[in-house]
């Protein structure tokens, strides 16, 4: 029984295949340069974890596939809706757009517009320019969840609750459902808040770096679809029917 | 030697150098030393996935108790067993079981197997055991996450066992909480009755539509709410790991076909646990926030009209399938995964059609998501939709039936070793051949419809997707039991289990398929006062002789686990002369992270098996061609030794 390893110092790096490797042929196929010394120089160190840790494109995979999961989830809520206000119309009164909804969808749109300044301020290095307009980019996605608050209290005002009918059922489910998990995408800003050190990483930190981009690359991406998917409810819930 | 197993871009090459020069710039989890870092709250994916395991056993054996008790009340219905009356005071007095009391039986029995058991071991189990291992990965992807989707999943199945005792008891179902937030108790000790598939408006009602649709029913919701969450951080996990952190040279068609029915699997799960989500929580508010999404206008309860209006249950039919046809093939996958590996193991062969066992795999899970509606033939679906869900699903035969003539091909002139693990392997193939040829007969509305909710489906599903995603799990248990624990298990005690286990379901299940054509309805608790099934009353008893012959020897399985961890022969590290990576690891069961911080580097495919030349009748994956003897390297198109690193590496030869 041959086992062939290939240690820290006689494998190259991997050259520039960004993305994910889904095919068989290509540089991650057997046999290059590993031939040489079964076993490492030295054993004990397994330092080279770090590189994996800050693998950017797992945690942009990771997102993509929960953002697949979440799809699904109102996918499936939204094929209800359909149903429901088509097939069985029995009690179905829509009610108008609160106003506070129009502020909402403002606020939503202007905060993903500012955190892609910060994204990109980040990947320019603009350390002092990402953390201002990461700021205001959690400060808008508060007010987006006042606001909604706001609007539901607004409606409750009017008398409309949960129960009230179908429409208004589905209206507080799926904005609620909908602020859950933008709560999410709050917590997940924060946490950068907390990383965004004010000091430019130490020469020789750029693992700690690229991970720290790869971090604001997928909450960004949560951010993205977030607000796409408010204006798709906004749009399910007031002007498909 | 990460930087090959994850491409990065050059610029950021040196910096990785250098970070792995600093002590602090990883927080990579070395060793833990602990008990309770290393046994307890474990984010080892090998840890987690014994865990697994051993909660999917837990979860076995209570559903397989409940399937006798309910074997007993049907053949001799009317008998008292005193030690049920003094568990459930209210749900059996003096020991007879009432029909509730069987029905709600009916319901933790199929939620416990499809969720906690069929679900958890053979994903969350050796996949997570194996699946890292066998793509030549440290760990998962995301450690934490994956520590965080087994805790979730054993809240999940607390909080689902606390749903049988909640409703009526002293101790968990008179408090204020389950009064007032639950939907309150006090029926008797029971558990919710509106089967593993939560139909409304009996599952939608609360506590007046029967005993243990309160507090109970809002807790299996709830517990399956939870199970979901944990399920999807699981899937998350497998997918990322199995596309990110395959180790040099593994592609993916060099993955061991166990790994594809992992992948697979979890795409499903991904898709549709989501579902069965939103589900939930449309039921949890039509229970307690006075919603109609369910619930139609004009229904009568106890002389009061309802005020719902307007809701569909046949929605809840809809979303609820969604989920659950693809749930079939998350419990069957992983089952033919590790079923394809262990033939090809033992018939010293290679998988006969690898490339299309991949491709069928894709096929089943993807027509899985547009046959839900052939669980709806009776709900009054348009019989044009029908015939198109009909024809769907007939269509999954093909596939289906690529994989069982390609094992048939792997077996064929074979010299097969008659291990344990092959000869469940093999019982596999025969569970999955009889449980789905009745699919073809169910797939048909016009059959269906005299069918429907009768024995015949009963044995179909527990013979395609109960029994022979457990035999997946045998098999794979005693496959992969002296990699995990370092030890044999007892052959001669393996083969006491086979037996009568093989036998005693077919001794079960064959004669429901008789039972379901003369027209014997499920879920009822007693046949007694119908006399056109008195000609099955034979049948009834034998089922029931077999059930009880089949839970029987269960615990010789159960005994030799355990016994085996300990006192089992010793085992070497590659005992079945595999070839796949997790037979290379440097020690038995694997170091922390799996390979002793030297990943594998793979040069061949992972069924190699009696390659003409070869110095023994096996290649392992990671045999470099010179060591293989004299193969005809040509073949291959391998651009060994070379040291450019734009080689044409040789593709997966299948």
């Amino acid at each position: 029984m041959v086992t062939t390893v290939v240690t820290k110092n006689s494998g190259t790096t991997a050259t520039g295949t960004k993305g994910i490797n889904l095919g068989g042929t290509g540089k991650r196929t057997g046999g290059n340069g590993s031939r040489g010394g079964p076993h490492p120089p030295n054993g004990g160190d397994d330092n080279y974890r770090a590189s994996r840790d800050a693998s950017p494109q797992q945690y942009r995979i990771g997102m993509w596939l929960a953002l697949a999961a979440i799809l699904m989830m109102f996918a499936a809520l939204s094929s209800a809706y359909v149903f429901r206000s088509t097939r069985t119309q029995q009690n179905w009164q829509a009610f108008a757009v609160p106003l506070m909804l129009w502020v909402s969808t403002a606020l939503i749109l202007t905060s993903s517009a500012t955190f892609e300044v910060a994204r990109r301020a980040l990947h320019r290095g603009e350390r002092e320019v990402y953390r201002l307009w990461l700021i205001v980019s959690l400060l808008l996605g508060l007010g987006f969840l006042v606001s909604q608050l706001l609007a539901w209290r607004q409606l409750v005002g009017q008398g409309i609750y949960l129960a009230t009918n179908p429409h208004s059922s589905f209206f507080y489910l799926l904005t609620g459902l909908h602020a859950v998990h933008l709560l999410g995408g709050i917590f997940g800003m924060s946490y950068l808040m907390l990383r965004a050190g004010r000091r430019s990483p130490k020469q020789g930190a750029g693992d700690k770096e690229a991970k720290q981009r790869a971090s604001v690359d997928a909450i960004g991406l949560y951010w993205h679809f977030m607000d796409g998917l408010w204006v798709y409810l906004f749009a399910l819930l007031f002007l498909w029917r | 030697m990460e930087e090959a197993t994850t491409p990065i871009e050059p610029s950021d090459a040196p910096a990785a150098e250098a970070a792995e020069a600093s002590p602090h710039a990883a927080h990579h989890h070395g060793p833990p030393t602990s008990f309770i870092r290393k046994y307890i709250f474990s984010v080892d994916h090998k840890v987690i996935g014994i865990q697994y395991l051993l909660l999917a056993i837990f979860a076995a054996f209570l559903g397989m108790f409940m399937s006798v008790l309910m074997r007993l009340n049907l053949t001799w219905p009317g008998r008292k067993w005193s030690l049920l009356g003094t568990i459930f005071p209210l749900g059996a007095p003096d020991g007879l079981m009432t029909p509730e009391f069987y029905l709600s039986l009916v319901t933790m029995h199929g939620t416990m197997m499809v969720f906690f058991v069929l679900t958890t071991a053979p994903q969350g189990g050796f996949g997570n055991y194996f699946l890292p291992i066998q793509v030549g990965a440290e760990d998962m992807a995301f450690p934490t996450l994956n520590m965080l989707s087994f805790w979730v999943t054993l809240v999940g199945l607390m909080v689902l066992v606390s749903a049988i005792f909640v409703e009526g008891s002293t101790i968990l179902g008179n408090t204020d909480f389950v009064n007032n937030y639950l939907g309150g108790g006090g029926t008797g000790t029971i558990g919710p009755i509106g089967g593993w598939t939560g139909y409304p408006p009996l599952s939608a009602l609360g506590k007046i539509a029967g005993p243990g649709q309160g507090a109970g029913a809002t807790l299996w919701i709830i517990s399956i709410a939870i199970f979901c969450v944990g399920s999807l951080l699981g899937a998350l996990n497998f997918i990322t790991t199995l596309l990110n952190m395959r180790t040099r040279g593994m592609s993916l068609m060099r993955m061991p076909l166990t790994c594809w029915s992992w992948f697979t699997t979890a795409i499903l799960a991904l898709l549709a646990f989501p579902v069965l989500l939103a589900a939930g929580v449309l039921l949890l508010l039509d229970r307690h926030a006075g919603t109609s999404f369910f619930l139609p206008a004009g229904m009568v309860l106890a002389d009061n009209v309802l005020p719902n209006k307007g809701g569909s249950p046949i929605l809840w039919q809809h979303l609820f399938w969604f989920f659950g046809h693809p749930e079939v093939y998350i419990a069957i996958l992983p089952g033919m995964g590790a079923t394809s590996h262990i033939l090809s193991t033992f018939a010293r062969k290679p998988v006969f059609g690898y490339r299309a066992m991949v491709f069928a795999m894709f096929a089943i899970g993807l027509l899985g998501f547009f046959v839900w509606g052939h669980h709806m033939f009776i709900s009054g679906m348009d019989p044009r939709t029908s015939i198109a869900f009909s024809v769907l699903t007939l269509s999954i035969g093909v596939p289906s039936a690529i994989k069982t003539f390609n094992w048939l091909g792997t077996l064929w002139g074979a010299k097969i070793r008659f291990a344990v693990p092959m000869m469940f392997a093999i019982g596999f193939v025969s569970l999955f051949v009889a449980g789905g040829i009745t699919g073809v007969v169910l797939g048909q509305t016009s059959l269906d419809l005299f069918l429907h909710d009768g024995y015949f489906v009963l044995a179909h599903f527990h013979l395609v997707m109960g029994v022979a995603a457990i035999f997946g799990m045998f098999a794979g248990v005693y496959f992969w039991f002296p990699k995990m624990f370092g030890r044999m298990m007892s052959e001669r005690l393996g083969q006491l289990h086979f037996w009568p286990t093989f036998i005693g379901v077919y001794g079960i299940f064959v004669p429901m398929h008789i039972m379901g054509i003369v027209g014997m309805p499920r879920r009822y608790s007693s046949f007694a006062e119908y006399d056109f099934l008195r000609p099955v009353d034979s049948l009834v008893l034998l089922v029931t002789v077999a059930a009880i012959v089949t839970a029987a020897a269960q615990f010789i399985f159960l005994f030799n686990f355990f016994w085996s961890i300990f006192k089992g022969k010793k085992a070497s590290g590659n005992p079945w002369e595999a070839t796949t990576l997790e037979w290379v690891t440097p020690t038995t069961p694997p170091p922390h992270d799996n390979f002793a911080g030297h990943l594998p580097v793979v040069y061949r495919g992972p069924y190699e098996f009696a390659v003409p030349g070869a110095p023994e009748d096996y290649l392992l994956q990671t045999t470099p061609d010179a060591a293989a003897g004299n193969l005809a390297v040509a073949e291959q198109g391998a651009t060994h030794g070379a040291q450019e690193s734009s080689g044409n590496g040789h593709n997966g030869r299948h």
